[in-house]
């Protein structure tokens, strides 16, 4: 039962999303490749409508009988199961049989029963293939039982479908949902299949899907209502609809989709994806939804995209397979050589009478002796290996799994096993390549500095706050990250419990009892803390001058503004607040204020002018400056901290979430707000800000042109709230902006200014990037309405062409960002990751090589990797930037050389080889010559001498191609780590690929083999789990080699007595069950729980990571002298029991007897010899073991009188182990061969003991003497770290109570 | 701390709808068990071979072998045996006529024992090159005939063929095995100093094991009568009476549980083997030796045919002791490997104290 859950549980883990979390199930691991390449994947963009395409109609619609267009469409019932009843047993066999393995078995059994090469009786030689046939089968059946309740669930989950007969949506199963009918769906609803979105509650016909299930991504996004049908307005009638939607067939892709709508009038409108709601997201923020639904049940976007788990193969299981085919060849040769000697032994013979008559001739006799061994040696072939190895590999993950120490009580999740089978390769790791944001960082961006019109704000407050707070973070953690990471995953469902139930009440009572209230009471529980930003003193005192600015300096201030309205605006943050269910603005109202109000406003703000209005650029006086409201104005403070909350406006104490796809949008959303422009609910066409002192405003949106990877920006086309023009806000990478702000057309003043600000700007940016700071540039651009006009034709046009709509879009937006005015820039600080640096320092220390591939600007990058230590101060940096090819060949050269001239000077000097403190930086570009196959050489020899390498600048697909490069040329292990999509090829090219759960939702995590929520995991999961997977794992294979080859031999002996005729001296059936029950447990064990060097060392001490890397657990020499001993051994257990017994009256069995149980007392004890570590598990299996074969062999001894015809073992054990001869062979025969291998350990353990004994030797040394060891090997550096870090607490991570003995 | 357990909860649900203020009440951690277990600190206990573990054990592995090795020595010298080859191979041995004899011949070999053999003496028949192990050979018996089986003793095992029916009759004892059934007869006969001949008593009986004679051998029917039990079936091809006639002095010892044919059907292990034949149970007075020093002939009724195969016969007198036969290979390896023993220990002694303090104090009990 234990068993079971075990199992069970397994399972859970290997379907990543059990519990709701996907609605996805593996459909089949069959198709685990087809995300990657759909078979009929179309080219994106080229691909014609006309080629494939579904039409849908309405089913319900008159004239359209149920058995309508739809019908040939697939049902919305999906299966996911692989197996029915009725199907298992021949289709499951018929898959099994696809194994090698099996068909290895299956090979035996058949051969087995040919007359003249029968060796055992029929049934017995059938067991070792049942049994592995329904071990798989029971797991299975388990699995598919598990998908089979799952897809019950699934499709009994009731929706409300429009039904045309009772004309009103009535309750269907989700099985019963088809193409053509119109679904009604609630506010976090599940959506049953791919529909579009015909009706929302939404005034703006807009919806919000959660997407968590399909990609992990827990923000939210936006869905529109097709064009036309928002007109309808708020009375959709399903009745009169009977539009007909004509799209492409069903595929994968998620970000796509293409078709059009017919109404009956023949007028057509354009269906994009943000029309389609998607097969299990889940409709958020809108009361009510109608779909009508395009793809059912296994055609849905969703399903398309099931991919099962991911099975790679490991380096450890590709040595295996060659000594697999070691084994084979030692199989034939034992075959030949028996056939050969039975051949000559039967011709040397004349007339036997014991011979039984009709014996073929010697020639044919040894040719189907040749088979007969086949089957009496079978054995050897560790078919029962891959079965092990495939348990313990699930034991390791399940110990991996339950480990405390990776599990993150901030993400509140642990490390994700998601492949199954390449645990060892953890232990193995040579080149480590990681992404920089999010994985060595945070990826949590805050607001630490910007530039306005070419004025820097160094927000000295911010950065002293930030030290502080992360000071205080370490006191206070759990509950200050915790609100940290709430921000991940916030929706309208999760937000009310978002916080204790404590201040839900409260915020209910008060929004209840005193809505006009300014609800101070709760700000400084829930915000959070973090993404408090201080208001810089010189700009809030800018900010202040706002009512009565002068000259140049309302110039200035007409910047800020623009700046900061345009951080509020300029994003796709998605704004939510726990009072309100619905955190979008209801109906975009025109000014909600009295008019007056209105009036006030419009005085205070229209008096700095946009310099793009010439007669504005020295503003007449400014208007009253006494507002009635003076007080709701932010005012200064002393404290940085009460800031932000200081509007008492109604709506504007009350607390915001900002969530977002970027986290940067988020902190420059903050940021705006910590100087008063609060965003403050945004819908589709609309969004409100609050400025500062002022009612909240309506600024319309015109337009909102999505972040593009080509583009590196985005922008958003407003009407100013303020001026009323049409402007254009653009934000992205400082590269891209600065390039498209400079206009050479004019050159008068304002120009001049401009190029001013411009290499102001340019002269922070640089600062900024040394700091290791992100940047974004923030420009806008005025357009006028004949300008707009033009625009907005050419774009529409765009937005509704159905055929290259994302190019034509592309285009049309970078029409409209063009000309801009460069308002400023930002410098946003994502912090490292806690333990960054020592977990580096640890991995570089294991002799890992560490590249950092990053998107980011080559200065960022270095100041990053010297803040997380991967670079030292003492290192040489090497920066490879070059324009051309040419110039990319001549300067590696010429860094090869300077390496070799420094390498040359330190050999003299020190006498120490390794590798130097070399870094290689190494831009986009350069990479891609370097990648190019004439220089792959020359760089991969540049990069050998470096002990780390860091790219900027470089895209996914390079990424991917810098770990392939290096992953077949210098045929290392490599593991890739990253958090974003991004990193998604490169985590899928590398060996090992790592996903970081972060804030860029989940595709990484997706593709990865395991994920973890944060680097500093890396350490253990490497340094401990992978050491002991791989150690574990290589030891327990040898020893299955050893064991059988070790009992195969004996048989193989016994036939040079037996005139090489196939006979066995052991009842078959002990004979079988020898391998498959007696000695199958221990070795398990010993693959899951074997400790070979404690946790502790192996963190203390990296060095031992090394084993694993060079194989030395397993590699050729141990495997050939483990099959030496293993011939050692069975020679010795043949031999000694047949001088014992030569001459006497021995019988076939009593003499097997004492050779089996010696044999296992041999197998056993060795397994204790091999162990490191041996708990009551172990002597509880290993009891238990022989124990098992004493009892079954004497049971079968006393009960078989004819169970076992012809040859019954009646009496032969009883009476072997009732004389006295009998234990002293076996104590003989036990004592001889496991000399050897104890003499061997003992020597080499005692004269050069490896590192891994060693660290055993330590770890029982009382803990003051323990560190006093670890420090002197940490001392003397193994030959792949060069400098040792003199900072002695950095060395270990330890308490500091251990730190005073080693320093 | 409430709120910062709310996170688990929502990573499970995801479809539970309405959440309210209770929500955070129900909450399942992921967090593993902190087990000493799953955490993997189960007490342990680690063996690391060095020097200065091993050495003990090796020594005492040296103290206690070597006296169980000369324990065997000298039991195994002690045992008296004799073994007289009479294949008659050699043109000057009596039996050498009898090799291409196809009648009965008897023949008889005089042989001198110069020691007295104490207690009961075991009479074996030895055969060499005779390779009963063989695969087929081994598996042409059914053992549920043998066992007594009306239907099998009909019908026997297709593992029988070629010796399962003969002219139409099921042969009972089937089988090749049974078929090759080890036919001589030997007889001793002691003579006196005053040159008077005795024939030595020989027991045919309690020469198989107990579990052979009363479980697995059974006539079929019951012993009362064999010839009415075994009708209907024929001899086996070599054997010259019907099993049921195959002690014509014992009436008990006829049939499948015929000792003889017992001893025989337990196949030996190795090509050249013996087969316990009688027992010469000690004097009742236990003052004479149970056969004393002197002369004796072995007289040979020679049936058996080992030329076809150069097989060789031989008949042993052997006394045992507690390990058995002769064989004095035990001991000598007890000795060796228990001196090997020693010798390792005080070689890994000398390097404990070379090396063993170098590596941390290796020694430090765990």
């Amino acid at each position: 039962m234990e068993r079971l859950h075990w199992i069970r549980h397994r399972l859970q883990r290997l379907l990543p999303g059990d519990g709701g979390r996907g609605w996805y199930s593996p459909a089949s691991t069959l198709s685990t490749k087809r995300s990657l390449d759909p078979p009929d994947s179309p080219d994106p963009g080229g691909r014609r409508l006309s080629g494939k395409r579904r039409s849908v109609t309405p089913r319900h619609a008159p004239g359209q009988s149920q058995h309508g267009s739809s019908r040939n469409y697939q049902g919305n019932g999906i299966r996911t199961t692989k197996y029915s009843l009725l199907s298992f047993i021949p289709k499951n066999l018929f898959e099994q049989f696809h194994r090698v393995a099996n068909l290895y078995f299956l090979f035996l059994v058949l051969l087995n029963w040919v007359p003249v090469v029968e060796a055992f009786q029929k049934e017995i030689t059938m067991i070792p293939l049942a049994v592995v046939l329904f071990v798989i089968a029971v797991k299975d059946a388990l699995e598919d039982y598990r998908r089979y309740r799952y897809d019950q669930r699934v499709n009994n989950t009731s929706t409300s479908v429009y039904c045309g007969k009772q004309r009103r949506y009535v309750e269907r199963r989700w099985a019963e949902v088809c193409v053509g009918d119109l679904v009604r769906l609630y506010c976090n609803d599940i959506i049953p299949a791919d529909m579009v979105l015909l009706h929302s509650s939404d005034p703006g016909g807009v919806c919000h899907i959660e997407t968590a299930n399909l990609d992990g991504e827990s923000n939210l996004k936006l869905r529109r209502v097709v064009r036309d049908l928002q007109r309808q307005g708020l009375d959709f009638s399903p009745e009169t609809f009977s539009s007909r939607i004509e799209c492409e067939n069903p595929n994968n892709e998620l970000q796509c989709f293409r078709g059009y709508m017919e109404h009956p009038s023949k007028a057509r409108v354009g269906l994009h994806i943000e029309n389609l709601l998607l097969r299990t997201c889940t409709v958020r923020n809108t009361e009510m939804v109608v779909g009508f639904v395009v793809y059912a049940g296994h055609e849905t976007k969703a399903m398309q995209n099931n991919s099962g788990p991911r099975y790679k193969r490991s380096k450890l299981e590709r040595r295996l397979n060659t000594d697999v085919l070691w084994s084979v060849a030692l199989l034939l040769l034992l075959c030949f050589t028996a056939a050969v000697g039975h051949g000559l032994w039967l011709n040397s013979l004349k007339n036997p009478f014991f011979l039984i008559p009709g014996d073929p001739p010697p020639l044919l006799a040894g040719f189907y002796m040749f088979w007969t061994m086949i089957i009496v040696l079978q054995v050897l072939i560790p078919i029962s290996l891959y079965v092990s190895i495939e348990i313990v590999k699930l034991g390791q993950i399940y110990f991996i799994q339950s480990d405390v120490d990776l599990y993150s009580e901030q993400t509140a999740s642990g490390v994700q096993c998601r492949a199954l089978n390449i645990t060892e390769d953890l232990g193995q790791i040579q080149y480590l390549f990681s992404d920089k944001t999010g994985t060595l960082t945070e990826n949590c961006m805050l607001f630490r500095r910007c530039t306005i019109a070419g004025v820097e704000y160094p927000h000295h407050d911010n950065a002293q706050w930030l030290e502080q707070y992360e000071e205080q973070d370490t006191h206070s953690r759990p509950h200050t990250l915790r609100s940290r990471c709430s921000r991940k995953s916030l929706s309208c469902r999760s937000l009310s419990c978002n916080r204790s139930s404590v201040s839900l009440h409260t915020l209910a009572s008060q929004s209840d009892t005193a809505s006009q209230e300014p609800a101070h009471a709760h700000g400084a529980f829930s915000r959070t803390m973090e993404c408090m930003v201080a208001p810089d003193p010189l700009l809030q005192l800018k900010l202040q001058e706002l009512p009565r600015p002068e000259g140049a300096a309302a110039a200035e201030l007409s910047y800020i503004l623009d700046f900061f309205l345009a951080l509020a605006v300029c994003n796709t943050v998605v704004v939510s607040s726990p009072t309100k269910s619905q955190h979008v603005v209801p109906v975009p109202r025109t000014p909600q204020r009295s008019l007056e109000d209105m009036k006030l406003l419009l005085q205070k703000f229209s008096l700095p002018r946009f310099p793009h209005a010439p007669s504005s650029l020295h503003p007449d006086t400014p208007a009253p400056a006494q507002s009635p409201a003076p007080s709701s104005f932010p005012a200064p403070s002393a404290e940085g901290a009460g800031l932000w909350e200081e509007c008492d406006d109604d709506d504007c104490g009350e607390e915001l979430f900002y969530e977002s796809e970027s986290p940067d949008e988020a902190a420059l959303v903050q940021a705006a707000r910590a100087y008063g422009y609060t965003l403050q609910a945004r819908s589709a066409e609309h969004l409100v800000v609050a400025l500062p002192g002022s009612a909240p405003l309506t600024v319309p949106l015109l337009h909102l042109l999505p972040f593009h990877s080509d583009r590196k920006r985005m922008s958003v086309v407003v009407r100013h709230p303020v001026t009323g023009r049409v402007v254009v806000f653009t934000k992205g990478a400082d590269s891209v902006v600065m390039e498209l702000s400079r206009d050479d057309a004019a050159a008068d003043e304002e120009e001049e200014h401009q190029a001013f600000i411009r290499e102001q700007t340019q002269r922070h940016l640089d600062d900024y990037a040394r700091e290791g700071l992100r940047t974004l540039c923030v420009a806008k651009r005025v357009l006028e309405e004949a300008e707009y006009e033009a625009w907005l034709k050419k774009h529409v046009l765009a937005e509704t062409s159905i055929e290259n709509r994302e190019e034509l879009l592309l285009d049309s937006a970078q029409r409209l960002e063009t000309n801009l005015t460069l308002l400023g820039a930002t410098g946003i600080v994502d912090r490292l990751q806690d333990d960054v640096p020592e977990t580096i320092e640890a991995l570089q220390r294991a002799g890992i090589r560490m590249w950092v591939l990053t998107g980011d600007k080559q200065e960022t990058a270095v100041n990053i990797a010297y803040a997380c230590r991967l670079l030292r101060p003492s290192d040489q940096l090497l920066t490879a930037n070059c324009e051309s090819k040419d110039a990319c060949e001549a300067l590696f050269s010429r860094l090869s050389e300077e390496i070799h001239r420094w390498e040359e000077s330190q050999a003299a000097s020190v006498g120490g080889g390794g590798v130097s403190g070399f870094t290689l930086v190494i831009d986009g570009r350069t990479l891609d010559w370097a990648l190019g196959a004439e220089l792959q050489g020359a760089f991969l020899q540049l990069t050998q001498h470096c002990r780390s390498v860091i790219c900027c600048r470089s895209t996914p697909l390079q990424k991917s191609q810098v770990v392939r490069l290096v992953r077949d040329t210098l045929g290392v292990t490599t593991l890739a780590v990253g958090d974003g999509a991004n990193d998604v090829s490169m985590i899928q090219v590398a060996d090992v690929g790592i996903g970081i759960s972060g804030q860029e939702g989940m595709q990484a995590v997706m593709s990865s083999d395991f994920a973890v929520s944060r680097f500093k995991h890396l350490r253990k999961l490497l340094l401990v789990h992978g050491h002991w997977c791989y150690t574990r794992l290589a030891n327990m294979i040898l020893y299955f080699f050893y064991k059988n080859v070790m009992y195969v031999n004996l048989l193989f002996w016994y036939q040079f007595f037996c005139g090489f005729s196939g006979s066995v001296m052991t009842n078959s059936w002990a004979l079988i069950f020898f391998n498959l029950l007696f000695t199958s447990a221990p070795p398990l064990l010993y693959g899951i729980l074997d400790k070979d060097v404690s946790a502790d060392a192996l963190l203390g001490v990296p060095q031992l990571y090394a084993s694993g890397q060079n194989s030395e657990a397993y590699c050729r020499t141990t495997f050939w002298l483990t099959l030496l001993d293993s011939f050692y051994q069975s020679l010795v257990c043949f031999f000694v029991p047949y001088l014992a017994f030569a001459g006497s009256d021995v019988s076939i069995f009593s003499f097997g007897s004492p050779i089996n149980s010696s044999a296992l007392l041999i197998i056993l004890l060795h397994q204790v010899i091999e162990s490191r570590t041996l708990t009551w598990l172990h002597g509880a299996v290993l009891l238990g073991s022989a124990a098992f074969y004493y009892g079954f062999s004497l049971l079968f001894s006393v009960l078989c009188v004819t169970c076992n015809s012809p040859t019954d073992p009646l009496g032969v054990e009883t009476h072997a182990m009732s004389q006295p001869l009998y234990y002293c062979v076996c104590v003989l025969t036990t004592v001889l061969a496991l000399l050897p291998r104890v003499s061997y350990h003992a020597f080499h353990n005692t004269i050069c003991p490896p590192d891994t004994v060693r660290a055993g030797l330590m770890d029982r040394l009382v803990s003051k003497e323990y560190w006093t060891h670890v420090g002197q090997w940490t001392d003397t550096p193994a030959p792949q770290t060069l400098s040792v870090n003199a900072d002695p607490s950095s060395t270990t991570d330890r308490p500091p109570d251990h730190h005073n003995v080693l320093s | 701390m409430m709120a910062s357990s709310y996170n688990a909860k929502e990573e499970d649900g995801h479809h539970s709808g309405s959440v309210g203020p209770g929500g955070a009440g129900a909450v399942k951690s992921r967090k593993p068990d902190n087990t000493a277990f799953k955490q993997q600190r189960l007490p342990a206990w680690q063996p690391i071979l060095t020097a200065g573990t091993v050495l003990p054990a090796f020594f005492v592995i040296g103290l206690i072998f070597i006296p169980i090795g000369i324990g065997l020595f000298v039991t195994s010298n002690n045992i008296k045996e004799f073994e007289i080859d009479y294949t008659g191979m050699d043109p000057d041995s009596p039996c050498n006529m009898c090799i291409n004899s196809t009648t009965p011949c008897r023949c008889s070999i005089p042989f001198t024992l110069e020691q007295p053999f104490e207690n009961n003496v075991f009479m074996y028949y030895g055969l060499s090159n005779f390779y009963q192990n063989h695969r087929r050979y081994v598996k042409s018996r059914d053992d549920s005939q043998l066992n007594g089986d009306k239907s099998s003793l009909l019908y026997p095992s297709k593992e029988c063929e070629p010796y399962r029916t003969r002219n139409g009759l099921p042969v009972a004892p089937c089988g090749a095995i049974a078929n090759s059934l080890f036919n001589d007869t030997l007889e001793l006969i002691y003579y006196y100093p005053n040159k008077s001949s005795m024939s030595i008593p020989l027991v045919k009986t309690g020469i198989a094991w107990w579990t052979d004679t009363h479980v697995k051998f059974r006539n079929p029917g019951g012993n009362n009568n064999l010839t009415a039990a075994f009708k209907g079936t024929t001899k086996p091809e070599n054997w010259q009476n019907p099993v049921y006639e195959l002690d014509p002095t014992n009436p008990e010892n006829n049939g499948f549980v015929n000792e003889d044919f017992i001893v025989w059907m337990r196949t030996a292990a190795l090509p050249t083997f013996r087969k316990l034949y009688r027992i010469i149970q000690k004097k009742k007075d236990n003052l004479t030796p149970t056969l004393p020093p002197g002369n004796y002939t072995l007289e040979i009724t020679y049936n058996y045919p080992v030329i076809s195969f150069d097989g060789h016969k031989r008949m042993i007198l052997s006394t045992i002791s507690w390990m058995g036969g002769k064989n004095p290979f035990l001991g000598i390896a007890y000795i060796t490997v228990g001196s090997v023993c020693f010798f390792l220990g005080v070689v890994l002694l000398i390097i404990h104290h070379k090396f063993g303090n170098r590596n941390n104090n290796a020694d430090i009990p765990n």
